[in-house]
């Protein structure tokens, strides 16, 4: 309970930063905000109009207590293109990135799993050399170029996917899924090469352990002493760990979905910022993070859940 | 050890030859390492490319020819040529240089930030350690970095300068942590303890004997680091948020060949294994040294 309740409140003050970091960015931009946003062509009274839409004749304070009142209230301001309120955006957008992110993170989990166990259970064999190879070569590979080399490969010369679009799950599955094989394992691959490398030293670290030999000395077959006892707990700070990669994958997608033309929230977040829509840009980038910080927290918690011994302090 | 005290040049002559044992010790355990010698030679051909570019390119990367569009390997030269009939080889030679040189600048960046601000906040502790720096940091890594980088970059106005910086500031709170991490580790034994109790300096304290035992951590984060920068640059020329589109970077040529990999796949193809091969050497030479360092952590 002590643990639960440092955990929550080491997160109040993270989540006040990332609110001043993301209230900041219309204000941090150099020079007038309002002239780089309408461009300098523009005319003195739409810059009037624009830093009065936008607040910034308010003190400094005053505009972050009511864009905070307004956060607080699911009002995340409108786009300044077409005046779409900004949470509507994101609520359109963000079924796309979560099922890119579930596909994604089912992807490589499986693979990781696989491929770390099988690479520390034949340690030193050529399978062992081709798992950590490969896991090696995913994550020095930059995913958009995966991307781009599936569809060459997959769509423009086999012709069996897909090369880019979106159709929602419910309107047809099958278009669904077809064109989101390639984006999901695209990325998968990627995130594979981290999480394979994590399980495998975890594993390794548990097989020189000292219950691992008793295990053995019992007269135990090495598959019951890996997968029964040393799996189990290797599993556990893998588990969290891949958990926490969150930020890297949400951070990934936002090229994925650019690669495959995906309607996601990286989508929204690049044509925002290519539109110079700030206040779009503001609340996709605070949702998206206050996501982060979300999962991070539960997975503490899963964490501390699954394994007792864990305390904050000990983590620190 | 007690010659070592006996007088200041006697001093100096065993800590020198200490100090080059532990370097011959550790070049020894890297040399061992064939995987990490593969990525010290892979970071080496990416130097000597990028230096002597001029002298391996057949032509100037940012020369057009529209007679020769869209040639395929071979007859368009060793890797084509691109939709502007510029050469791909060439383009990838000189994308070398913009790709180290990015990366050593926002992973100086980075370092140039972050070391001091993880010492000073590791050695002196207390509110402004755990409730500040620490609580930034935290709230820093919660962005994803590419997404931070994109937002900086595009508040700064966008260019390859400012996505260097971009991504030199989503790298200071790894900085920050390791050298703190180290700090802390140190802080409390007692050679540190008795530079303080004979009156040395928090500074100096800081600098002559704390900062050099997290020198090994953080070169390890350098070399991956670097890695990481010379696809995050990549990637933030590929979004138009970098490179220009006509500079000979590996992400922005990637962000050109996105409309022809129906019709001219060698365009996407090269940069992109030359990315890969570059980011593979680093991660191979940053693995290698860490285990180099720390024979404990060999899979």
């Amino acid at each position: 309970m002590a643990f639960l309740v440092r955990r929550l409140l080491l997160t109040l003050p993270i989540l006040f930063i990332v609110s001043v970091l993301c209230f900041s960015m219309i204000n941090l931009i150099p020079g007038d905000p309002a002239t780089v946003i309408l461009g300098p062509e523009a005319s003195e009274q739409a810059k009037d109009q624009m830093r009065e839409r936008l607040g910034l004749d308010k003190p400094i304070v005053v505009q972050y207590v009511e864009w905070l009142r307004g956060v607080l209230q699911g009002d995340l301001g409108e786009s300044l293109i077409d005046q779409t309120p900004v949470a509507t955006l994101i609520m359109q957008r963000a079924p796309v990135t979560l099922e890119l992110a579930l596909g994604t993170f089912a992807v490589s989990f499986t693979i990781a799993v696989f491929a770390g166990i099988v690479s520390a259970y034949r340690r030193g064999t050529w399978v062992d050399y081709l798992s950590t190879g490969f896991a090696l070569g995913g994550v020095s590979i930059p995913h958009f170029w995966l991307g781009m080399m599936f569809i060459i490969i997959f769509a423009v010369n086999l012709g069996i996917l897909p090369a880019s679009g979106y159709v929602p799950l419910f309107q047809d599955p099958v278009a669904n899924i077809s064109a989101m094989i390639l984006p999901v394992f695209a990325t998968g691959l990627r995130e594979s090469g981290e999480l394979t490398r994590m399980l495998r030293s975890s594993l390794l670290e548990q097989l020189g352990s000292d219950y691992i030999r008793t295990a053995f000395s019992k007269g135990l077959s090495k598959r019951v002493v890996v997968i029964r006892h040393a799996v189990r707990n290797a599993l556990i700070p893998f588990v969290t760990a891949s958990g926490l990669q969150i930020a890297g994958l949400l951070g990934g997608l936002v090229v994925t979905e650019q690669v495959f033309q995906l309607p996601g929230l990286g989508r929204l977040v690049i044509e925002s910022i290519l539109k110079r829509d700030f206040t779009t840009v503001q609340g996709t980038v605070l949702v998206i993070t206050l996501v982060v910080v979300l999962v991070n927290v539960l997975v503490d918690m899963l964490y501390a859940f699954i394994d007792p011994r864990i305390s904050l302090s000990s983590k620190e | 050890m007690s010659e070592a005290v006996t007088s200041e040049g006697s001093q100096t002559q065993t800590i020198e030859p200490r100090r080059e044992r532990r370097l011959a010790g550790f070049w020894r355990r890297f040399r061992r390492n064939k995987l990490a010698v593969f990525g010290l030679f892979i970071v080496a051909v990416m130097i000597v490319t990028a230096i002597f570019a001029p002298l391996i390119a057949p032509s100037d990367p940012k020369a057009q020819n529209y007679g020769l569009t869209l040639q395929p390997p071979g007859e368009g030269g060793l890797m084509g040529t691109d939709s502007l009939g510029s050469d791909v080889f060439s383009r990838v030679v000189y994308g070398s240089r913009i790709s180290i040189e990015s990366a050593l600048i926002s992973v100086g960046l980075a370092l140039l930030v972050g070391v001091p601000v993880g010492l000073v906040s590791g050695y002196f502790r207390g509110f402004w350690d755990e409730w500040v720096v620490m609580r930034i940091v935290d709230s820093i890594q919660a962005f994803p970095f590419l997404i931070l980088a994109l937002v900086i970059a595009a508040i700064l106005g966008g260019g390859l300068g400012f996505a260097m910086i971009a991504i030199g500031i989503g790298f200071v709170p790894a900085f920050v942590r390791i050298t703190r991490a180290q700090v802390l580790t140190v802080r409390g034994l007692d050679y540190v303890e008795a530079a303080r109790a004979i009156g040395t300096g928090n500074l100096q304290v800081m600098i002559r004997h704390v900062l050099p035992n997290s020198l090994p951590p953080l070169l390890v984060q350098t070399t991956l680091a670097m890695g990481y920068a010379i696809i995050a640059e990549a990637t933030l020329s590929y979004l138009g948020l970098g490179a220009e589109p006509g500079e000979p970077s590996w992400g922005s040529m990637l962000y050109q060949a996105q409309s022809y990999l129906t019709t001219a796949w060698w365009m996407a193809f090269f940069p992109g294994m030359a990315i890969f091969f570059a980011v593979l050497g680093f991660n191979l030479l940053g693995d290698g040294v860490r285990e180099a360092l720390d024979p404990r952590t060999h899979g």
